[in-house]
């Protein structure tokens, strides 16, 4: 078991290092800092003194990968591969653009951005799967088939319908939540109750659908026929029989999901003004801060390493069957 | 003569469009694929809705047809002078919308208005008087405004009447053609139309096409006088615009999906097939990938594509040109980013196929390995292929709302239903509320979205019969953005 972690864990910092080399051709090799400086600059004042400044000013003077006139391990380190890179690993996210801490930024956004990701992962997945398991129960009527109709119309709408539909009745016609914004302490309640719901529906065709499935495939094994043989109500067996063999893997395929929640939802908290990562995302994207939008690759990627580790833990925790190779 | 002009993208749909034909000819000349066919083709939700989303890549095609239009000689040019082409690409949809839709107002204007939406100053008899202003195009045939819900009721009941001669003679045609095939008299061929006895369901897709025709008709009717969803900000008709957004939405959905084939197919099946240090390189690859959070990624690329743009001006004459470069790249972003699902999903049967009997038969009988993947292995992954290109589709055509909303999608100066949503929903905070804009959005999208969900589901039920859910299940920060 150890040894399979360890070789797990050396995969994981393999893909990280993957992953940074790979933003770093992305963003450094396709455009040079020159670009990047006209583009930050923009207009009118680029002249070559200016993009001289800038790039002396964010750090980006230097040579791509090899420094030629440096000697020794100076000729890897006096290059803005080294540089920008290598901090990354230290958890050291540097300075944006705009001059700021990225990794105070991120330590002070991460909690709303849980506050929000994880009440709508467990009630959306609460609500997911008692919408799919009341489609199971009556499947083959009619209210399995509207429940099914039902599920594809609401995965036929785009999120940002939901969204706008959503701040529009509760907020403007009904007057019940606030537009948008966030606070701390209790106040919270008031601010995330709109942003959860609208999740929770957008969330609830596809997965109903997915679980709904999920669940039929597991009622048409051979055990669940033999426990309603034996003459077991179908409320116990939906409940004792198939419920509990299908949850082991949604439960094992969610876990991979869960360190991703820190990341935040880009589209909702920027719709609903939460100062979460992902609205700080989304405005990096837009002032176009290289620097942020790095680190934030480099923390999704990690944190998805870390999804992926936990998932074959508990793949082999639950599962006796799958053996560790 | 206009000069025809022929974008990426345009031949790129072209391209595809006569793929899907030659797909076609292949299918009714297999007997295994026309029998997989078969079941889709009997499926009455799946065919009803093929019926819908032929209308929109009708409209994706006519607005495929560019051209610049030759402008009149020059006064005083010579007569053998070259002849001038307008800056301006245009389209064949462009054509027909301009001729049949009211020209473009100021502002905004609520549908089927004869007047403004918002209050302006006018001078009246020398005094300047506040009010909403008449609308120069749109309910501009009537000196009355009395008269406008007659006239608004009489041109909808011509444009029903209209919609139903279209869908009448459409449906005598199809009528007459299936008796033809069926070598049946028309009365008896009607017949078993009407009583729903055929096994494609002729009757549904006939209703399906007569209320298409219904609606269509309705709309071109008022559209005739008025602003039929009204107008945006700017004053340009928001008809127009849902209807040149089938365009782009068509062509992400689908030439993404084509554009991440090459990648997952070739490396799936070579990790699949290999296996060993290949596999392991190929696995390392599409891992790294997916773990790049996708928005991110999309992003990181497009703003590079941007700055590329930018700095070589030369490259692209036309904004036509410039924002349909966005767009193909952005499919090919798309494609790149993408393909990692499909390519699990063929290197797992790709890895079950090359233990079979006929693939181990094949290599003992010294058949190169090139030739074992294009031969043996290729054919019998193309319905795991075709099932992920129809169920992308869709989810495609919302995440491009979703894209184009963060800034980052296609060029904001080409229709698309993400900037209409996202123009709509500033729009919605004034009171009185402008409504008009995102509910052709919704309509439009849900109409597409809808359509190619249950076609799609109707794909994957007749090639995957056992359920075994090929379903690429991207990462989740990308499905549901919410």
């Amino acid at each position: 078991m150890t040894g399979y972690i360890v070789r797990r864990l050396f995969y994981g910092v393999l893909i990280v290092l993957g992953v940074n080399l790979f933003t770093f051709v992305l963003f450094f090799a396709v455009n040079t800092p020159d670009d990047m400086a006209r583009l930050a600059i923009g207009g009118r004042h680029v002249t070559t003194e200016a993009i001289e400044q800038w790039k002396v000013q964010q750090g980006y003077d230097k040579p791509l990968f090899v420094n030629a006139e440096a000697s020794g391990t100076a000729k890897l380190t006096e290059t803005i591969f080294y540089e920008r890179s290598v901090p990354l690993l230290r958890w050291d996210f540097g300075f944006s653009d705009a001059g700021r801490d990225i990794t105070y930024e991120i330590s002070q956004r991460a909690g709303p951005s849980l506050a929000l990701a994880i009440p709508t992962f467990v009630l959306g997945m609460f609500a997911s799967i008692a919408f799919s398991l009341l489609l199971v129960y009556f499947r083959a009527t009619w209210l399995d088939f509207w429940g099914v109709v039902f599920c594809v119309a609401l995965l036929s709408i785009s999120a940002l319908f939901y969204i706008i539909s959503g701040q529009y009745l509760f907020a403007k016609l009904l007057r019940l939540t606030p537009y948008s914004g966030f606070a701390g302490g209790w106040d919270m309640l008031r601010f995330l109750a709109l942003p959860v719901i609208v999740a929770l529906v957008a969330k609830l065709g596809p997965e109903a659908r997915f679980y709904r499935a999920l669940f039929l495939e597991e009622a048409g094994k051979d055990y669940v026929r033999t426990a309603r043989a034996k003459g077991l109500t179908e409320r116990v067996v939906l409940f004792r029989h198939v419920l509990r063999n299908a949850m082991l893997p949604i439960l094992t395929s969610s876990v991979a999901v869960i360190p991703l929640l820190f990341m935040g939802s880009l589209i909702a908290e920027s719709f609903f003004g939460i100062p979460g990562l992902g609205s700080y995302t989304i405005d990096a994207i837009n002032a176009q801060d290289f620097s942020i939008v790095r680190a934030m690759v480099f923390l999704g990627s990690v944190l998805y390493v870390i999804g992926l580790l936990l998932a074959d833990i508990s793949y082999t925790i639950a599962d006796p069957r799958v053996r560790m190779e | 003569m206009p000069q025809f002009v022929l974008l990426w993208t345009d031949a790129a749909l072209f391209a595809l469009i006569l793929g899907v034909i030659a797909y076609a000819w292949r299918v009714a000349r297999s007997p295994n694929l026309r029998a997989t066919w078969g079941r889709v083709l009997h499926d009455t939700p799946a065919m009803c809705s093929a019926v819908v989303l032929l209308a929109f890549v009708l409209v994706a095609v006519l607005d495929s047809v560019h051209y610049r239009p030759a402008l009149p000689p020059a006064p005083g040019a010579a007569a053998d002078a070259p002849t001038a082409y307008s800056p301006v690409t245009l389209s064949v949809l462009d054509a027909v919308l301009t001729a049949t839709v009211p020209a473009a107002e100021r502002s905004w204007s609520a549908p089927l208005a004869t007047r403004q939406f918002t209050k302006e100053t006018e001078l009246v008899d020398g005094e300047p008087v506040r009010d909403f202003p008449r609308l120069q195009y749109g309910g501009a045939h009537l000196a009355d405004e009395a008269g406008w819900a007659a006239d608004v009721t009489q041109r909808a009941v011509l444009g029903l009447a209209g919609g139903l001669a279209a869908a009448m003679a459409l449906a005598l045609l199809v009528s007459l053609l299936l008796a033809l095939r069926w070598r049946l008299g028309w009365r008896e061929a009607c017949r078993d139309i009407a009583a729903g006895v055929t096994r494609v369901p002729w009757r549904a897709m006939l209703i399906t096409l007569g209320l298409l025709c219904l609606v269509i008709g309705v709309v071109a009717g008022l559209s005739s006088g008025y602003h039929v969803l009204g107008t945006d900000r700017t004053g340009n008709d928001v008809l127009v615009q849902a209807l040149k957004s089938i365009r782009t939405a068509l062509v992400i959905g689908s030439l993404t999906t084509i554009a991440m084939l090459p990648f997952a197919i070739g490396f799936g099946l070579a990790a699949g097939y290999f296996k060993g240090w290949a596999d392991d390189v190929i696995q390392y690859l599409y891992t790294t990938l997916t773990s790049i959070p996708g928005i991110l990624l999309i992003a990181a690329c497009v703003l590079m594509l941007q700055v590329f743009i930018d700095t070589h001006p030369e490259l692209f004459p036309t904004a036509a040109q410039r924002a349909d470069v966005r767009l193909f790249m952005l499919c090919l972003i798309l494609g790149f980013t993408g393909w990692a699902g499909l390519c699990r999903l063929l290197r797992a049967e790709a890895m079950k196929l090359s233990e079979l009997e006929y693939v181990q038969a094949a290599r003992a009988f010294g058949v190169g390995h090139g030739r074992i993947i294009l031969r043996h292995l290729l054919p019998n992954v193309m319905h795991i292929v075709l099932i992920t290109v129809v169920l992308e589709f869709s989810s495609l055509v919302l995440y491009e709302a979703v894209l184009s909303y963060l800034g980052v999608g296609v060029d904001p100066s080409m229709n698309s239903f993400g900037s209409m949503i996202d123009m709509a929903r500033t729009e919605m905070s004034r009171d009185p509320m402008i409504w008009w804009n995102l509910l052709a959005a919704f309509v439009f999208m849900l109409a597409l979205v809808l359509s190619a969900n249950l076609f799609a589901d109707a794909v994957r039920d007749a090639f995957d019969p056992r359920g075994a859910r090929f379903r690429v299940r991207r990462r989740r920060a990308q499905r549901s953005p919410a």
